[in-house]
């Protein structure tokens, strides 16, 4: 692991009119990083992972991933076709799964790699049937998402992703729309990930699995970055008075 | 009364051709008006929303006596027939315009997002995941639209098209029956319509199946 970031959001703000959800935040995540963004809703956390891919463009400040800046100032045309260059490397997940209902699991995960990497439809399927095995759904390859489940949804959606190869993964609250009873599949799925040293920035509600998976935490509140460090130091041993209420908090809803 | 129905027979054909054409104008010039509302340049959005205030903004009977009595007087010269497709086309392709818009943008957010995440471009997007999740959404309701169009092609009568209700009007001067003669054109609409409706629910399902 080199000490260069991998991911670098330099000096990132964005602004609706005169409401600041995003103020002045710098994030380095180093190669095989895995980054858990934590805070209240309203704090910026999943505007901050928007702004990772471009999808909710900064107002101010730069993102890079490797030596490329993602939001490169470019005409529409030129900036449309670097952005798409960029999203390519850069994988994400989503709440609602937003996997495609009109394709069978096999078509939701062949679609992007077809188009975009000119695969032949058999290179297509071997490689959604190696994502599909990988996330242990290769059983359902030929089933719509309608008939899936929402832990398996997710795990379809991480497949999706990972078919394109992208260089780090962007979770945004996966398991915060399932049944409490589906999270664990999804969060194994995450783990296993984890274990082989995929970048994965995570904004997420589970303290637990934050804490077990990992390697620093960031604590959001009303756009900034209140409080960082390695989740033993943020749960066991928060600094900041922010940090503290929001885990008393969220560890008393947790506990039940 | 018997020696009538072959005209009607003949008159609900032209109906029927009129509402054919028609519906394919009316989609061609719907799809072009929803691509013009929803383009990224200004101007364009403004030429499709003027396509549709003005033509769902005015009645479609004038409409048509502009375009058949008014078109000779700037150059424009056509059959009754033809203006009449043209007419009823380009009116119920306003109508189009925002039923197709408007399925287009009934699909969820999330799904554009999720195409654009994994780098397909704007185009890419519409084409291979909004259109055809739009497609099964904007079924239904083009079939209100198709409803409304068949109906409307009474209008034509007005500019001489010897189809159902021209034919009606005609066949009153020599049997004196005008109940007979309007409800026999109404019963005829009645099939097409019917016939139409089935076809439309039957598109319809098989979209939602697949």
């Amino acid at each position: 692991m080199t000490d260069k970031p991998f991911i670098d959001i330099r000096h990132a703000a964005k602004s609706y009119g005169a409401l600041e959800v995003l103020k002045d935040i710098s994030l380095q995540v180093r190669k095989g990083q895995i980054v858990a963004i934590i805070g209240p809703s309203g704090s910026g956390k999943s505007t901050l992972l928007r702004a990772i891919n471009d999808l909710d463009p900064l107002t101010k400040g730069e993102v890079w991933l490797e030596d490329m800046q993602v939001n490169k100032p470019l005409p529409p045309r030129q900036y449309e076709r670097h952005i798409n260059q960029m999203r390519q490397q850069i994988g994400m997940v989503f709440q609602h799964f937003n996997l495609f209902p009109h394709l069978t699991v096999r078509g939701n995960i062949t679609l992007a790699p077809k188009m975009l990497k000119r695969l032949t439809e058999a290179e297509a399927n071997a490689l959604a049937e190696k994502q599909l095995a990988h996330v242990g759904m290769l059983d359902r390859i030929d089933y719509y998402p309608s008939q899936l489940s929402g832990g398996q949804k997710q795990r379809v959606a991480i497949a999706r992703a990972l078919a394109m190869e992208p260089k780090v993964m962007l979770f945004d609250e996966v398991t915060s729309a399932l049944d409490p009873e589906l999270v664990e599949e999804v969060n194994l799925t995450m783990k296993k990930l984890a274990e082989e040293h995929m970048t994965m920035i995570i904004v997420t509600h589970e303290m637990r699995f934050a804490q077990d998976v990992c390697d620093r935490v960031l604590f959001m509140d009303q756009g900034v970055v209140v409080e960082e460090g390695p989740p033993e130091v943020i749960f066991r041993n928060p600094q900041h008075e922010r940090t503290k209420n929001f885990l008393r908090k969220h560890l008393q809803g947790n506990a039940q | 009364m018997l020696r009538v129905y072959p005209f009607f027979l003949a008159a609900a054909w032209v109906t029927i051709q009129l509402s054919i054409y028609t519906t394919v104008l009316g989609l061609i010039c719907g799809s072009l008006g929803a691509a013009a509302r929803l383009s990224r340049s200004r101007i364009l959005r403004f030429v499709g929303a003027a396509y549709v205030s003005l033509f769902r903004g005015t009645p479609a009977l004038i409409q048509l006596f502009i375009l058949y009595f008014g078109g000779p007087q700037i150059g424009i010269q056509l059959d009754a027939f033809e203006a009449g497709v043209i007419g009823l086309g380009v009116n119920i392709g306003a109508y189009m315009t925002e039923t197709i818009r408007g399925a287009i943008v009934a699909v969820d957010r999330g799904q554009s997002e999720a195409a654009r995440t994994l780098g397909l471009s704007r185009s890419e997007t519409m084409r291979k995941v909004i259109l055809p999740q739009a497609a099964r959404l904007m079924i239904r309701p083009l079939g209100v639209n198709i409803n409304a169009l068949i109906k409307g092609t009474a209008l034509v009568a007005a500019i001489s098209v010897v189809e159902l209700t021209y034919t009606a009007q005609r066949y009153i001067g020599s049997t004196y029956k005008p109940f007979e003669m309007f409800l026999l054109a109404g019963v005829i609409y009645m099939v097409i319509i019917y016939v139409t409706g089935l076809a439309i629910s039957w598109l319809d399902r098989r979209a939602r199946i697949s």
